[in-house]
């Protein structure tokens, strides 16, 4: 089955963003690894991103290292621990994202928010929509608490990506929709993030629930961690969001070359799966 | 009457999706409850048979000689477990029996919190997690074992320094996981909206009853009111009542720790920066990219790199003064109370205290500023038996 809907029939009023065009373009599910900014170090992290890419990734997904990550789980944190122990800034990560978009990647960035408060918002998002940054995550952000980050952020043509939890109620879901642009991240899991060895027995419901609220295209993430799960996802999402067991892969290699070689092979297999390579 | 979320800008519900809806059940369930009698008796019962209040109002003759004042000591170092913290975990212990909730996790500094919530869930016949850092394990081995002895389970934090800040994340992670079925019993007026205001409420029985108290005895309001400031749930329950008692000048300490240029300090309100941090906004220590800085402070309770949005607000407010004292002052204030009281008080609260002997103002007064016939209110917030081992150790003694 296709998640997806013919643009045509969308019933959202304002114009589709340049990130929920690239949804809509691609035609079958997107895969988006995601990589911690600057992990292990800021050349390396450019060669992983180019890695994801080259092995068939649609968009990544670039973490902003941060002291307090009270969403992730151990292997984000430590990641994000170690980038931040060799002095990574959010300027090098917004960097980084500015070279693969220059490469043609597709770039979203992860951050909590006391990083960009600290950064400025405004000056935030200039760098965003500068360095072809097409939508954030601030994962600690609940669409209550956007207003003014939307704002900033839209002004200059940057999604804020609000978040869906499997524990959100209906009313939870349809203020989301309602305030949501580029995609709707759907958290998979009651729980931080990391590899989970089963999917929710309810995700299919879940992202069904959330679709009832919005003609927005819907990406999976939080525990997917192999290509099965990825598999599953992509038979009822838009998009297929792979961290943590990414990142643990460059956390295990003994050399850059090793993981380099190891994050291909693993994003090269989620690609292959059927509902993935269409 | 839906409670506000903020204090003026302060506050804030910043967390992940996942929680929100938890942080609405606790919200309407508070709503409902507080205004409900039998939670509203419950809850006195509980406080006055379990946790042995009315704490006393102390008046301190030898201190208040020495001061030149007339001080007043708030006994909460005399409430069950050795600390105000009990008035917060007997209330939200109540809140998660009629939630439904089978499940308490907390996390926990010194172990004062720790112990409390251990406590109440002991009463309750309720599963409890305590997160601690691994290196406040290391230093508080006899709250950890009252913890143990109290049938929690301690669970020890390696992230970050192994302290509270590191303690809290792991509460909320365990949470974000748990969310269906725990209830999280946090510590002090801090985290996501409806924590702050739901701490302070349940702490401003220390200032309904100073208010009764004081009247008896003086027959008047307050002059002044003094409580030490980490997060600062004692101070907020000191001063909710006195809040809109113009008369009444209000004082929080904060913790100088090594000195407030030492940058080894937990004076949130004094050098740090707006920002979130466990899911509110408030002042917060922090570099210039907004990555959390480590507190410091010889009294593990102050030791914590933000404070309440509510005491954020009222310094920009200037309705409260917010001073600060050094590590070195807090010990010496634990020894002075101890000698002319014969009350160890805890190093917390030996901040307040600290702030009161301090010497050095103009025309060879105090500093404080009050009068000898002032009457100030001196919250004593906990008891110092769990910092005899530190303060000797500081001492260079064999306690």
């Amino acid at each position: 089955m296709s998640a997806h809907k013919d643009p045509a029939s969308t019933g959202h009023p304002a114009a589709a963003s340049a990130l929920t065009q690239v949804f809509r373009a691609a035609g079958k599910p997107l895969l988006m690894p995601y990589a911690v900014g600057g992990y292990p170090d800021p050349d390396s992290c450019v060669e992983i991103v180019r890695a994801y890419v080259k092995n068939g990734a649609d968009l990544v997904e670039l973490g902003i290292p941060f002291s307090d990550p009270l969403a992730d789980g151990p292997v984000v944190q430590s990641a994000s621990a170690a980038a931040l122990r060799r002095g990574v800034r959010l300027a090098d990560v917004l960097r980084i994202a500015g070279v693969m978009a220059e490469e043609g990647v597709r770039v979203v960035l992860l951050s909590y928010l006391n990083t960009i408060l600290a950064f400025g918002p405004e000056r935030f998002f200039d760098r965003c929509r500068d360095g072809g940054v097409l939508g954030v995550v601030v994962p600690d952000v609940p669409v209550e608490e956007a207003t003014d980050l939307r704002a900033t952020a839209g002004a200059r043509g940057v999604d804020v990506i609000l978040l869906a939890a499997p524990t959100s109620t209906d009313g939870r879901l349809a203020r989301i929709a309602q305030a949501a642009s580029g995609f709707i991240y759907c958290v998979s899991t009651v729980g931080v993030t990391g590899s989970r060895a089963s999917l929710r027995a309810d995700l299919p419901g879940f992202v069904a629930r959330v679709r009832e609220h919005t003609e927005l295209p819907l990406a999976v993430g939080f525990g997917v961690s192999t290509a099965e799960q990825a598999e599953e996802v992509a038979g009822y999402a838009d998009g297929v969001i792979i961290g943590s067991a990414l990142v643990d892969m460059v956390a295990r290699s003994r050399s850059l070359s090793e993981g380099l070689a190891a994050i291909g092979r693993f994003v090269y297999r989620v690609r292959s799966m059927p509902s993935l390579s269409r | 009457m839906t409670m506000p979320q903020r204090f003026g800008p302060y506050g804030g519900r910043y967390v992940p999706e996942t929680l929100v809806s938890a942080l609405e059940e606790l919200e309407a369930a508070y709503e409902t409850y507080r205004a409900d009698p039998g939670f509203i008796a419950e809850l006195d019962t509980l406080q006055s048979d379990y946790a042995g209040r009315p704490t006393p109002l102390f008046f301190a003759r030898r201190l208040s000689e020495k001061v030149g004042c007339r001080i007043y000591l708030k006994r909460e170092d005399l409430a069950h477990t050795g600390a105000h913290k009990i008035n917060n975990t007997l209330g939200q212990i109540l809140l998660a029996v009629r939630m439904g909730k089978k499940r308490i996790i907390a996390e926990t500094g010194a172990g004062q919190h720790g112990v409390a919530t251990a406590t109440v869930a002991a009463l309750f016949g309720l599963e409890c997690h305590v997160y601690m850092g691994a290196e406040d394990i290391r230093r508080q081995e006899l709250n950890v074992f009252r913890m143990r002895l109290l049938g929690a389970e301690v669970l020890p934090v390696t992230s970050g320094a192994g302290t509270l800040k590191d303690a809290t994340n792991e509460a909320i992670r365990d949470w974000v996981a748990g969310v269906e079925n725990t209830h999280y019993i946090i510590g002090s007026v801090v985290g996501p909206a409806p924590y702050p205001t739901l701490v302070r409420d349940f702490q401003a029985v220390i200032g309904r009853e100073t208010r009764a108290q004081i009247l008896v005895k003086e027959g008047r309001l307050p002059d002044g009111l003094v409580a030490c400031v980490g997060a600062g749930s004692n101070a907020i329950g000191m001063f909710r009542e006195f809040v809109d008692e113009p008369s009444v000048r209000m004082i929080g300490v904060e913790a100088a720790g090594m000195g407030l240029d030492s940058g080894r300090h937990g004076a949130s309100l004094a050098r740090g920066v707006k920002g979130i941090l466990h899911g509110s906004y408030s002042y917060v220590l922090q570099d210039e990219d907004g990555q959390i800085q480590e507190a410091h402070s010889i009294a593990a309770g102050l030791d914590y790199p933000s404070v309440g949005p509510e005491h954020s607000y009222l310094k920009d407010l200037g309705r409260v003064e917010y001073q600060s004292a050094t590590d070195d002052e807090a010990l010496a204030a634990f020894q002075t109370l101890s000698r002319l009281e014969g009350i160890i008080p805890a190093l917390e609260s030996s901040h307040a205290l600290a702030y009161l002997l301090r010497e050095g103002g103009t025309k060879g007064g105090r500093p404080h500023g009050f009068g000898s016939d002032d009457v100030v209110v001196l919250n004593l917030s906990g008891r110092g038996d769990k910092d005899v081992y530190s303060a000797a150790a500081a001492l260079g003694v064999t306690a």
